[in-house]
């Protein structure tokens, strides 16, 4: 049954249309698989049942010639995706109990499709941080072993608390986590800060945040509405490619969803790279930043130049304010989102004397420490007579990181290519507890996209001096995804096919 | 800018946070590392320079004024944590 877990999103789907096996032999194998990875905490709800009356019905479907472009293909969904009955909470205590009675979009879509749906991805809390390790339901630990350590210490630690395990990285760590050990063939994630594309990078995986508006957001718990955008995380390019097609896609229930036509992003795979023109943004270059990280980033430019692209220097000098002011935005944002979170109409209650205790009550027992902590700082950045230093001025800091961008495009420039993280993947626990701006530095290179509405692919670019993968980030202009799945590919082939781990968890 | 314990307090309650007492000082010193994060912003030059208000250029979409769904109470009640026939239930709030 391995080998129905090891195949990739497009493998999966020709062999599934050649009739080389069942949905419902590849949904068993991935579930066995699921439940043999307890340990990994990925999932926080299995919905078993539900998958194999799924595939049943996509084995009907192919055998009457009806299946979808996605047809019996099982898939891991991210805790913050409302689905109909089942377990949506992202990964919050203050949604304790929570089962919507409706389907996200994105979600809708996929089974529009075809797709099987296996469970529910863990996730930081309101997909607020990097690690995975916010959950209400405990941190996500990654498929790759920590540097040197046996498989038997990484098992004793799996059982305990996790601790120097390392991080899938976050907020969609399950997802991350789940794709990489082979527990689903793709996963739905999202993307507010580097949310798809840090996790992306830390598992040696693919991942695609794509532009603000291609997906619709309805039905997806909201953290910050002008940043948030739903995208895939797959084991390849081209999975990735599969997925966007069927999550994307006008919705009138989301006034910000673009209505224009979502093309075939699979036809980009192996289109040819020559006479693209790729900036290499020099504010990316930080001080302090690792000698790896600098010749992956080198590495990856010559991949492109003897693929026949140009590669030209560009500035885009307001990066450096990205990160402080996606700090403002951000937490705003979030104070408002969050202010429905009230202990009357869904989820946790809290007692009080009061209205006013009962919501202070709930909210204090219900968000955790560094939900929080933004919901204050947003609160405060928001209130009377800070509104102007702090909020307003971060938008228009805004503007000018996005006219960064518009001005290399209108250079010719078709595609930005800059490292995804500053590190590779780092231990659970080993970061954010005394200092939280230390968590937030990991965002540095994928949040300038997310301030931009730009979409930005992750693809695998190799590995560490430690054996841990490295990813590169590919940023594009709005709506030209296609043109970030053939560079991404280009890059994934050049960096040569590596073996995810091997499951010593199970 | 930074934020004294009184602040901190004040924040907390316009969030509709309750924090003890023994939490204040260790909130006063996360929220002033956040602040001292941001606050290279207050150098940045913007004069002239309009705020964002929507990242993709594009036109709010109108749709017809009608209703589109409703007759669903029973859903609408489905998750709340304490209702009494068919409304929200809260602590008294008029006296």
């Amino acid at each position: 049954m391995t080998s129905l877990t090891s195949l990739t999103l497009a493998e999966a789907r020709d062999a599934l249309k050649a009739r080389k096996f069942s949905c419902v032999e590849i949904t068993k194998a991935h579930l066995a698989a699921i439940d043999a990875a307890q340990g990994l905490n990925a999932f926080v709800a299995v919905t078993a049942d539900q998958a194999l009356e799924m595939a049943r019905r996509s084995d009907e479907r192919l055998a009457a010639g009806e299946a979808g472009p996605l047809e019996g293909l099982p898939l891991g969904i991210k805790d913050l995706y409302a689905t109909k009955g089942v377990h949506t909470q992202a990964c919050s205590h203050i949604l304790d109990g929570f089962k919507p009675p409706y389907e996200s979009s994105v979600t809708a879509n996929l089974w529009r499709d075809g797709a099987v749906m296996l469970g529910k991805l863990n996730m930081d809390e309101f997909a607020m941080g990097s690690s995975n390790e916010t959950s209400y339901y405990g941190p996500v630990a990654s498929p790759w072993l920590p540097p040197n350590w046996s498989e038997a210490r990484a098992k004793a630690a799996l059982a305990g608390d996790k601790r120097g395990l390392l991080t899938p990285g976050g907020s969609s760590g399950g997802s991350a986590s789940a794709v990489a050990a082979h527990l689903c063939l793709a996963a739905t994630a999202s993307d507010t800060g580097g949310s798809i594309r840090q996790p992306a990078a830390f598992t040696g995986i693919a991942g695609i945040k794509p532009t603000y508006g291609r997906c619709s957001r309805w039905g997806m718990v909201a953290f910050a509405s002008s940043l948030d955008q739903a995208g895939p995380l797959a084991r390849n390019v081209r999975d990735c490619a599969i997925m966007l097609r069927s999550m994307a896609g006008h919705d009138a229930k989301d006034s910000t969803c673009a209505n224009t036509p979502v093309p075939d992003y699979e036809a980009a795979i192996g289109r040819s790279v020559k006479g693209l023109t790729i900036g290499i943004p020099r504010e990316y270059r930080l001080d302090g930043m690792s000698q790896e990280i600098e010749a992956l980033w080198t590495r990856g430019a010559e991949w492109l130049k003897d693929a026949g692209a140009r590669i030209v220097d560009v500035s885009l000098p307001n990066t450096r304010h990205a990160l402080p002011a996606y700090y403002i935005v951000a937490p705003a944002e979030a104070s408002s989102n969050l202010a429905r979170y009230d202990g009357v109409r869904y989820g946790l209650r809290e007692a009080g004397a009061d209205i006013t205790e009962l919501y202070e009550h709930t909210r204090a027992r219900g968000f955790g420490a560094e939900v929080r902590r933004r919901l204050m700082i947003g609160t405060y950045v928001l209130s009377a007579g800070y509104y102007d230093a702090y909020y307003v001025r971060a938008q228009k800091i805004r503007t000018l990181i996005k006219r960064d961008f518009e001005l290399a495009f209108a250079d010719g420039v078709d595609a930005m290519l800059t490292p995804a993280t500053p590190s590779a993947a780092f231990g659970i626990g080993e970061k954010g507890a005394e200092d939280p701006v230390a968590m937030y530095l990991n965002d540095v290179f994928t949040v300038t996209v997310n301030m931009a509405g730009l979409p930005g692919l992750v693809a695998p670019a190799g590995l560490s001096s430690e054996g841990l993968p490295l990813g590169l980030q590919l940023i594009g202009r709005p709506f030209d995804e296609e043109t970030l799945f053939t560079l991404g590919e280009a890059i994934e082939q050049a960096a040569g096919r590596r073996a995810l781990p091997k499951a010593w968890w199970a | 800018m930074s934020v004294d314990q009184t602040a901190v307090r004040r924040i907390a309650h316009l969030a509709r946070i309750a924090v003890s007492e023994a939490e204040v000082p260790h909130l006063q010193g996360e929220i002033n590392a956040i602040l001292s994060f941001v606050d290279e912003l207050g150098q940045v030059n913007v004069d002239g320079v309009e705020p964002m208000t929507s990242v993709i250029p594009m036109k709010l979409p109108m749709r017809e004024d009608v209703v589109t769904d409703g007759e669903i109470a029973q859903l609408v009640l489905a998750n709340a944590p304490l209702t009494e026939d068919g409304f929200f239930l809260v602590p008294k709030v008029v006296e």
